[in-house]
C-alpha cells in the first residue's frame, strides 16, 4: 500500500466520532466484513453505507476512533470501500488497528480545515502528499514513526508476520 | 532525570534506559481477550500462520461481554473461544465468573507487569501498578503467539491528588471531574499517573475505578504506584508474595502537572453523549430517568455495592425505574450475598444479572427503548451505546445512581442521605 496512490471524494465528520457509532456493539459477532459495511456509521449517518463510493476519504476533525478497542471499527470503515482516513488526531488504539488491518489514517489538520464534505482528495501515501483536486491545494500529512513503515509497506500486521515467520521460521 | 512509572516499567521490561518518545519491544505478563474481540484475534491467529501461543499460563479469554449468550453468533463465538482454549491450554473464564477487568485485578495483575487486553478498559490493571493498556485484535493475536509486543514510550501527565472527599462525593466523581477539565482526547497517547498526600486514602476500588476511565481522556494507561494499599489488596486476594513497592523518581520528568483538591469535588453527572461533557449533580434538576444501573468495570465491586445498598436499605425504587444490578465478579457478588446487601438491594426492587458486563454496551440484559433515559455507573455514554441510539445515556457515581433509583430523576445523593 505505500505507493498506492488514492483518489475519492470526502465525507466529512466532525470530533470525537467513537467506535460504537462507526460500527455498534450487536454487530461485533459479524465476521463477514461485507456485512459490517452495510451498518458502518448507522447510527449517526443512516445513509453512510449505501452512498459511499470505493475510493471515497473520511475526513474528520479531532480524535477520530475513540472509545473502545474494536477492530471491526475499521474493517468496517475498509470494507465500504473507504480508500483512507484524513483527521486532525486519531485515538491511540485505532490508530493501531488501522495500520495493522491496512487502513491508511493520515494526520493532517490544515488538510482537514481546508477540505469541504464533495471535495475530490488524491493522496499519495509514500510522500504523504494530499492534493485537494476541487480547490487546488497540496498538504503535507505528519509522517509515520519509522517503525510502523514496515507493517503499512507489508499491507498490515498480519501479512507482516507472515513474512517474518518465513524469514525466520519461528 | 529520574523516572516516571511509565518508563520505569517499560524499561524494565525492554531496555533500561527507556525513556518518552522512545518505541520499545516489550516482554508481557498478560494477554488476554473477551468474547466480543476473541475471535476476530482467533481469525487472525490462525490467518497469520500461527500455531502456538507463547504463554499458556500468561493467556486469559473471558467470556463476559455477552454472557450468557443472547443470540445464536454469539453462542457460536463462545464455542470458537472454548476451542481455542482447549487447543492452547490457555486460561478461560466462562460466563459468570465476571468482568475481564476484574478478574485481572483480582487473579493476575501484578506491580511492575505489563498487561495487554482486547478492549480498552485494560487501562484498570493500573490501579495495581501494571503498565496495562488495550489493544486491538490483530496485536493481541501476534503477542500471544511471541509474548511481546511493541509501545512507544509515552509522555506522563501527573495528577496530583490533595485532600479527601467530601461525604456524598466518590472516586467516580473524581474521574469525571479530571476528564472534563482534560476532554475526550485531552491526554491522547500519553500516561495519566497519580500521585500525591490522597493517595494513602484511596482504597484499591477506588483507585480501579479511576484507572478504568483514564482511556476516556485518550490515555494509554493510568497509573497508580505500587504502596501499602497495593500490598494489602493482594494479600486478601492470596497474592501476598506478588507485591512489590513501585514508585516514580522524586525527579521524573513530567509533561503536564494537574492538581485536584478532593475535598473541593463535588457529585458529578456526564451528559448524553459523550464522557467528558461533565456537569455537577445539583445542576441537573428534573430529568426523568427510566433505567438505573449500576455495574460494569468502573463500579461493579463489593465498595461499590455497599454505597448502593446503604442508600436503597428500607427504600423501594421509583415505580417507573427499573434498577439493574451486575456484580463485577462472583466473588464480588458472593461477598455482596454475605453482608447483606444483596438482600437489600433486592428488596428495594432491583434485578440482579449475572457478573459480566450486562447492559453497558447494549448487547443483552437492559438494552434501553426509544427516547428511554438510563443513569449507569459505567464508562461510556455514546449515542447508542446500550443498544439504542434514540436513548440517552448519563453517568455517574453509585450513590448518585441509588439516590436517583429512589427519585425517578437524577439526584444529588447528598439530597437523599442526611
Amino acid at each position: 500500500m505505500g505507493n498506492m496512490k488514492l483518489k475519492g471524494k470526502v465525507h466529512k465528520f466532525g470530533a470525537d466520532v467513537n467506535t460504537d457509532v462507526i460500527i455498534p456493539a450487536r454487530y461485533l459477532n459479524v465476521s463477514d466484513t461485507k456485512e459490517l459495511a452495510k451498518h458502518c456509521m448507522e447510527d449517526i449517518d443512516s445513509g453512510f453505507a449505501t452512498k459511499v463510493e470505493r475510493g471515497d476519504m473520511i475526513v474528520a476533525t479531532t480524535n477520530f476512533g475513540c472509545g473502545s478497542s474494536r477492530e471491526h471499527a475499521p474493517l468496517a470503515i475498509k470494507a465500504c470501500g473507504v480508500s483512507c482516513v484524513i483527521a486532525r488526531s486519531f485515538a491511540r488504539i485505532f490508530f493501531r488497528n488501522a495500520i495493522n488491518i491496512g487502513l491508511p489514517l493520515l494526520e493532517c489538520p490544515e488538510a482537514v480545515n481546508e477540505t469541504e464534505a464533495g471535495d475530490i482528495l488524491e493522496v499519495n501515501l509514500s510522500r504523504g502528499e494530499i492534493t485537494n483536486i476541487s480547490k487546488s491545494t497540496t498538504f503535507i500529512a505528519k509522517p509515520y514513526p519509522e517503525f510502523m513503515m514496515g507493517i503499512i509497506s507489508a499491507g498490515g500486521l498480519v501479512e507482516y508476520t507472515k513474512s517474518k515467520l518465513k524469514k525466520n521460521r519461528v | 532525570m529520574g523516572k516516571t512509572l511509565a518508563e520505569k516499567i517499560l524499561g524494565g521490561k525492554s531496555q533500561p534506559d527507556a525513556t518518552a518518545g522512545d518505541i520499545v519491544v516489550a516482554t508481557v505478563d498478560l494477554v488476554f481477550v473477551q468474547d466480543t474481540t476473541g475471535p476476530l484475534t482467533i481469525r487472525q491467529f490462525e490467518q497469520s500462520g500461527l500455531k502456538t501461543i507463547a504463554m499458556p499460563g500468561k493467556t486469559a479469554i473471558f467470556l463476559d461481554h455477552a454472557a450468557p449468550s443472547p443470540t445464536q453468533q454469539t453462542s457460536n463465538d463462545h464455542i470458537l473461544l472454548r476451542r481455542f482454549a482447549r487447543e492452547t491450554n490457555c486460561h478461560i473464564y466462562d460466563v459468570g465468573n465476571g468482568i475481564c477487568h476484574q478478574l485481572v485485578a483480582e487473579l493476575f495483575a501484578n506491580p511492575g507487569d505489563i498487561i495487554v487486553g482486547a478492549d480498552s478498559h485494560t487501562v484498570t490493571a493500573g490501579a495495581l501498578c501494571a503498565f496495562a493498556t488495550g489493544m486491538g485484535s490483530t496485536d493481541i493475536a501476534i503477542a500471544m503467539a511471541l509474548g511481546k509486543t511493541w509501545f512507544r514510550v509515552p509522555e506522563t501527565f501527573l495528577i496530583n491528588l490533595v485532600g479527601s472527599f467530601p461525604q456524598g462525593v466518590y472516586a467516580k466523581d473524581l474521574i469525571l471531574y479530571l476528564i472534563g477539565q482534560l476532554g475526550a482526547d485531552g491526554a491522547t497517547y500519553k500516561a495519566l499517573e497519580f500521585g500525591g498526600e490522597s493517595l494513602a486514602r484511596l482504597t484499591m476500588s477506588e483507585r480501579l475505578s479511576i484507572a478504568n476511565m483514564a482511556v476516556e481522556a485518550g490515555a494509554k494507561v493510568g497509573l497508580f504506584p505500587s504502596d501499602e494499599i497495593t500490598q494489602g489488596f493482594l494479600s486478601s486476594q492470596g497474592r501476598s508474595d506478588s507485591y512489590k513497592p513501585l514508585y516514580p523518581d522524586a525527579d521524573a520528568n513530567y509533561e503536564r502537572i494537574i492538581s485536584i483538591n478532593l475535598s473541593q469535588l463535588e457529585p458529578m453527572v456526564s451528559f448524553p453523549h459523550s464522557v467528558d461533557n461533565v456537569r455537577s449533580a445539583r445542576d441537573t434538576k428534573g430529568i426523568k430517568i427510566h433505567q438505573v444501573f449500576i455495574g460494569t468495570c468502573t463500579n461493579g465491586r463489593l465498595e461499590d455495592l455497599a454505597v448502593a445498598a446503604s442508600i436503597l436499605q428500607g427504600k423501594k425504587r421509583h415505580p417507573d425505574t427499573r434498577l439493574l444490578i451486575a456484580p463485577a465478579s462472583r466473588q464480588v457478588l458472593l461477598q455482596a450475598i454475605e453482608k447483606g446487601y444483596i438482600h437489600s438491594l433486592v428488596e428495594a426492587g432491583a434485578v440482579i444479572l449475572p457478573p459480566g458486563c450486562a447492559a453497558c454496551l447494549g448487547l443483552h440484559q437492559g438494552v434501553l427503548g426509544d427516547g428511554e433515559a438510563c443513569l449507569s455507573t459505567a464508562n461510556r455514554n455514546f449515542k447508542g451505546r446500550m443498544g439504542n441510539p434514540e436513548a440517552m445515556i448519563y453517568l455517574a457515581s453509585p450513590a448518585t445512581a441509588a439516590a436517583s433509583a429512589i427519585t425517578g430523576e437524577i439526584t444529588d445523593p447528598r439530597e437523599v442521605v442526611t
